[in-house]
């Protein structure tokens, strides 16, 4: 029952898939851009998938990873301290998918057969387009609108995106990794 | 304006401060998790009526005192501009809870750091959040602050944050 | 008629807008505009370390902080591959029940306010305020507590719980049974709640709505029956699950699951594995902790080894008779007891290693998504992590950010004043909804 989910669509779909893994007992299939509004449709539709629950849409900037600073605690000594872990995986994970900036992520849930699924679908900066999951979900319109509104990753067939967390006037989408924490945008008031 | 205070006028400014703190008319802008421990205040346990302050106007025109609860993020800022602007004088300002007081650990940029950068604030209680009896406290220097509003002539002078820090 | 139900309105639940479109006083379109609470708590997590994300989490959902603490804690304790003891996952439960009560009373008192019974507000904000008391009794704080911590919670149940907890119960219960004298069938309190947002379940299903909205509808869908989790599936308890999906549902299901909830607390309190006492074991005498730690540091630890401490009212439950019922044994992980920080090198470095600036608690690489039952609906924490000591990505899948999406298609076709019922149902918490 583990990787059944993941062999049925890697059968399906195989041009589309291009890895998987279960870390943690986590289904999770990385797929191509191209293929998301398929795959999604047949996950929805298919009577041994029936995820008809879309529970997450997010994303994530892989700009950074591995890449944490060296505290300034061991600045002054020269030291550097390169993040490794230091509690051993026996089933490590596979790291972060291809090399592209952004990865969009999609969790779906099925309330019949009451499975989980996670596609990740990489996406480049100079392409972040993807189709919209609007005509199959309505509740993918919220959670796309946020999206693009923390990411800027563009979602084609969507009926309205625009901010949604934000204001209007914020510019710059503030959880990409070179967004600095405490930039502000304020519309009256000081720049404190 | 003031003359010089005279027996009567000093009695009638006593009277008018005593009326106006026993009789506060609030307007709760209530946004976040302060809100809970304002309901807790306003509620059975540890009655805000008892103060004379228990009856919250949703109107800021028939309000005298805002009560800021919550953080306010700069989406929202406008907004209590706004209301602010609206309200009669004399109006005083309670910054509740620490988010409104300095921004509390939301240092990022989305929150405004200190609600007392767009409007003047009278009494500020920390707090994430206040206990009931905090809230009470400051109600209590509230009042005291109402009391004396008239006798000194003017609206006491509100601390501005300096531009620059000095270290 | 356009019309606009600004960010700053009396209904007490949280800041939106909605712009509705009337025609006299039936809505035809209405927008909903969020985001007026937006404190970028997603970023903020990844500027502090994993057990620094804990008061983050509290004001979430603000109204149940124990629900999120837990289940950013339970992620987290996923992604690193560790499972706490029994005894801290019953103590992780009961204070969820317990808050998931609490949020449900603020629910029902505040949409009774709104629409006129200001009593039955004060009744459940009172008992909401005896939970409270006894949320202070175990956590030190009313509201925002901050209770759990990766791999354990902060401190034991005090020894005397049961009694107290026993007698609130009793006291929600007699609250809970006057409000439900007041209301369910109060002819005012049912006309305006009975019919109105209608929603159905392959609709609700759609938006991506979990939790007590989607049970109102028909459809039963409880995370801690489908994806059981800690010690839930040891519990015996209904999913109550309604009919028509109207206001009268909602309301009738939440009272439901407060009843249900205590129960689980009342079981849990039976099967809890027992904890250590605290006394001292060794010698019979109870240390002043700060009579402990300068015999530490005056290096006689012979006289001092192997025993507890008596603690000061903050630390007090988290000493070393506690901490195998509520820590887990990686080193890695979960700080020592206190005895054990100043009483012998390994517990100093352990506490070092987990505390100063370069070091940290450090999950092994991975990405993981945990759900729990919010009082909301399934809320989940999506965390990715890249071996650094802070997070990577937190992402928080907020319950009440699908309901609100629906609600465009929960007022449209009824009248402006079903406007009031509706949004009380909903239970927006602003923290939860834009984080």
């Amino acid at each position: 029952m583990t990787s059944s989910l993941i062999e049925t669509v890697t059968g399906q779909f195989p041009d589309s898939v291009s890895a998987s893994h279960a870390f943690r007992g986590d289904q999770t299939l990385v797929l191509r851009p191209e293929s998301v509004l398929e795959v999604a449709r047949y996950l929805k539709e298919d009577p041994a998938m029936q995820m008809n629950l879309l529970v997450d849409v997010t994303a994530v900037d892989y700009s950074t990873f591995g890449k944490s600073p060296a505290p300034a605690f061991f600045a002054s000594s020269g030291v550097t301290v390169r993040p490794s872990s230091q509690i051993p995986d026996k089933d490590p994970w596979p790291g972060p998918p291809a090399s592209a900036r952004f990865t969009v992520v999609y969790h779906f849930y099925s309330t019949h057969h009451k499975h989980r699924l996670r596609l990740v679908v990489p996406v480049e900066e100079s392409e972040a387009t993807l189709d919209s999951l609007t005509p199959l979900w309505a509740g993918a319109d919220w959670l796309e609108r946020e999206v693009w509104d923390m990411y800027g990753i563009q979602f084609s067939g969507h009926p309205n995106l625009k901010r949604i967390l934000m204001y209007e006037e914020f510019e710059g989408h503030p959880l990409r990794k070179d967004y600095p924490v405490n930039k502000r945008q304020p519309l009256i008031g000081p720049v404190n | 304006m003031q003359k010089t205070p005279s027996f009567l006028t000093t009695r009638l400014d006593e009277a008018i401060g005593w009326a106006q703190k026993y009789s506060i008319f609030q307007y709760p802008f209530v946004t976040a998790c302060c809100g809970m421990e304002y309901m807790a205040t306003a509620c059975s346990h540890y009655d805000i009526d008892r103060f004379g302050a228990g009856l919250p106007r949703f109107s800021p025109r028939q309000a005298d005192v805002m009560f800021v609860v919550g953080t306010i993020s700069h989406k929202m800022a406008p907004i209590m501009k706004r209301i602010f602007d609206q309200m009669a004088d004399p109006k005083w300002v309670v910054a509740f809870g620490v988010c409104t007081c300095t921004g509390g650990f939301y240092d990022n940029y989305a929150t405004v750091m200190g609600i007392d950068t767009i409007i003047p604030v009278d009494v500020y209680i920390p707090g994430c959040p206040p206990r009931p009896e905090m809230v009470l406290d400051g109600l209590i220097k509230l009042q005291d602050k109402i009391q004396d509003h008239r006798a000194s002539g003017r609206r006491a002078e509100h601390e501005t944050r300096p531009e620059v820090f000095e270290v | 008629m356009m019309l606009n139900i600004g960010p700053a309105h009396p209904a007490m639940h949280g800041i939106v807008r909605i712009v509705v479109d009337l025609d006299g006083e039936q809505i035809q379109d209405a927008d909903v505009e969020i985001g007026y609470l937006h404190r970028g708590f997603e970023k903020m997590a990844e500027e502090v370390d994993y057990n620094g994300v804990i008061p983050y989490t509290d004001r979430l959902n603000y109204v149940s902080p124990l629900i999120n603490n837990m289940g950013y804690c339970m992620a987290v304790e996923k992604l690193i591959g560790i499972s706490v003891p029994e005894r801290c996952h019953y103590i992780r439960v009961i204070l969820s029940e317990i808050s998931r009560i609490g949020d449900h009373l603020t629910c029902v008192g505040a949409t009774a306010m709104e629409l006129g019974a200001f009593t039955v507000f004060l009744y459940t904000i009172k008992a909401r305020e005896f939970l409270w008391d006894l949320v202070e009794k175990v956590t030190g704080a009313r509201m925002t507590v901050s209770y759990c911590r990766v791999g354990g919670v902060k401190a034991d149940l005090p020894e005397d719980f049961a009694e107290p907890c026993a007698e609130v119960f009793k006291e929600v219960r007699k609250v809970l049974a006057e409000s439900d004298g007041l209301l369910t069938r109060n002819r005012i309190f049912v006309d305006r709640m009975e019919g109105t947002g209608v929603i159905s379940a392959e609709t609700a299903i759609s938006y991506g709505i979990t939790g007590p909205f989607l049970r109102a509808t028909g459809m039963e869908y409880d995370v801690r029956k489908d994806s059981p989790y800690s010690v839930y599936d040891k519990l015996p308890f209904d999913v109550p699950v309604g009919t028509t999906g109207d206001n009268m549902d909602r309301y009738l299901v939440r009272m439901e699951e407060m009843e249900q909830s205590m129960q689980i607390v009342e079981a849990a309190l039976l099967d809890i594995p027992g904890g250590a006492v605290l006394v001292n074991p060794e010698t019979g005498q109870p240390i002043p902790a700060a009579q402990m730690v300068d015999l530490a540091k005056m290096g006689e630890i012979e006289s001092i080894s192997g025993g507890c401490a008596v603690m000061g009212p903050t630390l007090e439950g988290s000493g070393r008779a506690q901490h195998a019922s509520i820590a887990v044994d990686e080193k890695r992980v979960a700080m020592p007891a206190k005895e054990d920080t100043y009483g012998n090198i390994e517990g100093l470095m352990q506490q070092f290693k987990l505390v100063m600036l370069g070091h940290g608690l450090r999950p092994p690489e991975g990405e993981i998504y945990f759900p729990v039952e919010g009082a909301n609906g399934e809320l989940g924490f999506y965390v990715v992590s890249d071996g650094a000591g802070r997070a990577y990505r937190i992402r928080v899948r907020p319950p009440c950010f699908a309901i609100m999406s629906a609600l465009k298609e929960l007022l449209v076709g009824d009248m402006i004043a079903d406007i009031i019922p509706t949004f009380g149902s909903v239970n927006m918490i602003g923290g939860e909804l834009d984080r």
